[in-house]
């Protein structure tokens, strides 16, 4: 273990004197994971409206996206810095790749699982296409994409602490330091303030999407994720 | 008001034509029903007509033009469309789903709040239902929402693809009396699917069977249809009880009624006796200047000198001439006297049913 003799684990007087730096820290993580979550839904929903359109896109655009899941964050950082340097660039971009796969599979799940009647009663009353997707489909796919944007963050957020090795990292600037130093106090504190971030931002969309779904009753059929 | 020419649909991959060169006029203002075994094309004949399906080839017109010509979008929010399976929107409370076409053609707030008010009651909607959601509701109230959703632009057509197929039998009955008896104020044209040959004879003007491929094997008036079967295939469909159903589509007037032992409260017991013996029921009416008053029998008559002495007994159960012969035959087969009576305006006697008279209806 990295930890050096005779230390405790946990030094608040550390914390109390780094409280405005890990405050800030928090905000950058924060910052990063919006980012990172909100682009990856820009790009997430319009190719998934249209790969469920046209449904032969679904296999090349789940093909490209799960080849992007699988590259290791090292990598990709380490492969990226000669072009965008240590910037947030570099670090969104990584970011935005791996949420991807989750956001557009779950929206096209979600779309998919709109009852066929519900759309045909829909058509036949005189929806124009536009007003089908949002007035109908994306309210009743709003749990199945709540579910994958809940997983997107919560992995994002993970990974924007390897995001300290190019510069960035939010939170996970501290648990870079303090394998650095073999001094746990940060990262003990950068762990468990990732976490618990994860863990707010995972419990704050899902009673964000209850609120917006009303008409789901806890077990809601054919809608899982 | 609805006429399809030589319309016919080949789904891709499909050997045979779902519907093979159909054609078929619709009446403004009538009830016309498509039946037929399941697969014959009577779903994809509906919704042709409001394009969710595009002919292969052949011509519709609706409200005097060629629909391929007409705004999809505008030529459906003019025609009520009930689908199969209700398909009320699950995210929408039950005020909601009723309001969708009056909010898509741009109603006012106070305008679609006073059409959900009248649907509300025609449909004897509970108002507790409205601010639910539908899969809070019963099989039975979730049919009659689609239908009053469908009705709620009160739009001229109306298409209906088994609007009451998903509820018992009990409650079917009554969405489909509760439906005719707006249909005859409203006067709507109405497609209505249904594979309920029995539901098609209560509810429509005009039958049409269907046979695979949208062959149409006879069209005509529900009464005909079981009067004439045109062929094998419409006998089998309609089945081996076509006479009796056919009672509930002719009424006592159609057939008349016989006068029947008929004695004053005046007569005297002698003479009412020999009116029961001449007849052979066992019992005679008693009119009194054209109102029944019941009837007695020999027995009542036997220590009295004239009718007026004895009291006479209530018959259980009146047709008028506008029933139907079958609820004739219900209370001929349901009554200790073995006949029908039949009542005017007030009480006005005007004769009797027998057994006999109402089976020479069914034989025919
Ligand atoms: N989208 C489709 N693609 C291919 N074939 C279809 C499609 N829809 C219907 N068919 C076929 O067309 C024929 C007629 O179907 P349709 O749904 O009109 O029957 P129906 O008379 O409404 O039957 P039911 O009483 O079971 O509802 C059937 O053989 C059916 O398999
Ligand atoms: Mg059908």
């Amino acid at each position: 273990m990295i930890l050096a003799q005779g230390e405790p684990l946990l030094e608040w007087d550390w914390i109390v004197r780094h409280s405005s730096q890990i405050f800030e820290r928090f905000l950058q993580h924060a910052e990063l994971t919006a980012i990172a979550v909100g682009i990856g839904l820009l790009i997430s929903f319009p190719v998934a409206v249209f790969a469920y359109r046209h449904r032969w896109l679904i296999g090349p655009v789940t093909w490209f996206t799960g080849l992007l899941y699988t590259i290791p964050s090292l990598a990709l950082f380490a492969f990226l810095v000669p072009y965008t340097g240590l910037s947030t660039t570099t670090a969104e971009i990584g970011l935005v790749s791996y949420t991807l796969l989750i956001l557009i599979r779950n929206i096209v799940a979600g779309l998919d699982g709109v009852p066929a009647d519900t759309r045909e009663a829909a058509i036949g009353m005189g929806y124009t296409k536009r007003q089908l997707l949002w007035k109908v489909e994306l309210p009743l796919a709003l749990p199945v994409m709540v579910a994958g944007i809940r997983i997107a963050s919560v992995t994002t957020i993970g990974l924007v602490t390897v995001t300290a090795l190019i510069g960035q990292g939010g939170l996970g600037y501290f648990i870079l330091l303090g394998l650095r130093r073999f001094f746990s106090t940060p990262i003990i504190a950068g762990t468990i303030l990732s976490v618990a971030f994860a863990m707010t931002v995972d419990a704050a969309l899902l009673i964000g999407q209850r609120a917006l779904t009303p008409w789901v009753r806890r077990k809601s059929p054919g809608l899982a994720s | 008001m609805i006429s399809l020419t030589d319309v016919t649909k080949r789904f891709p991959h499909s050997s045979q034509p779902a519907v093979d060169r159909l054609s078929l006029e619709i009446e403004a203002g009538k009830v016309v029903c498509l039946v037929g075994p399941s697969g014959c094309g009577k779903t994809t004949t509906l919704k042709m007509i409001n394009r969710l399906i595009e002919p292969t080839s052949g011509s519709i017109v609706v409200n005097g033009a060629e629909i391929l010509r007409q705004d999809p979008v505008k030529l459906r929010r003019d025609i009520g469309y009930v689908i199969q399976s209700v398909g009320l929107m699950p995210h929408r409370t039950i005020e909601q789903n009723i309001e969708t076409v009056p909010r898509l053609v741009g109603w006012d707030q106070a305008r679609i709040r006073k059409r959900v008010d009248e649907l509300v009651s025609i449909f004897d909607l509970d108002r507790d239902l409205l601010p639910r959601y539908p899969a809070e509701l019963s099989g039975g109230q979730r049919q009659r929402v689609g239908v009053a959703r469908a009705l709620a632009v009160d739009p001229p057509v109306m298409l209906m693809d088994e609007p009451f197929g998903a509820v018992d039998p009990i409650v079917r009955e009554r969405l489909q009396d509760e439906f005719l008896e707006i249909q005859s104020s409203l006067k709507k044209t109405i497609v209505f699917v249904t594979h309920d040959i029995d539901e098609a004879i209560k509810m429509s003007d005009r039958i049409v069977i269907l046979n695979q491929g949208g062959k149409i094997e006879q069209h005509a008036p529900p009464e005909e249809i079981l009067r004439s079967p045109a062929n094998e295939f419409v006998m089998q469909f309609v089945g081996a009880e076509r006479g009796l159903k056919r009672l509930s589509l002719v009424s006592v007037s159609d057939i008349g009624v016989e006068e029947g032992p008929v004695v004053s409260p005046s007569a005297s017991a002698d003479e009412a006796k020999r009116v029961i013996d001449e007849f052979g029921f066992g019992w005679t009416s008693v009119v009194d200047d054209g109102q029944l008053l019941g009837w007695v029998d020999e027995e009542m008559l036997h220590d009295a000198a004239g009718v007026d002495e004895v009291k006479a007994r209530k018959f259980a159960a009146f047709v008028t001439p506008d029933s139907s012969l079958r609820k004739a035959l219900d209370s001929v087969v349901s009554s200790r006297t073995q006949v029908a009576v039949v009542l005017g305006d007030g009480q006005n006697y005007l004769g009797i049913l027998t057994l006999e008279h109402i089976s020479k209806e069914i034989i025919h």
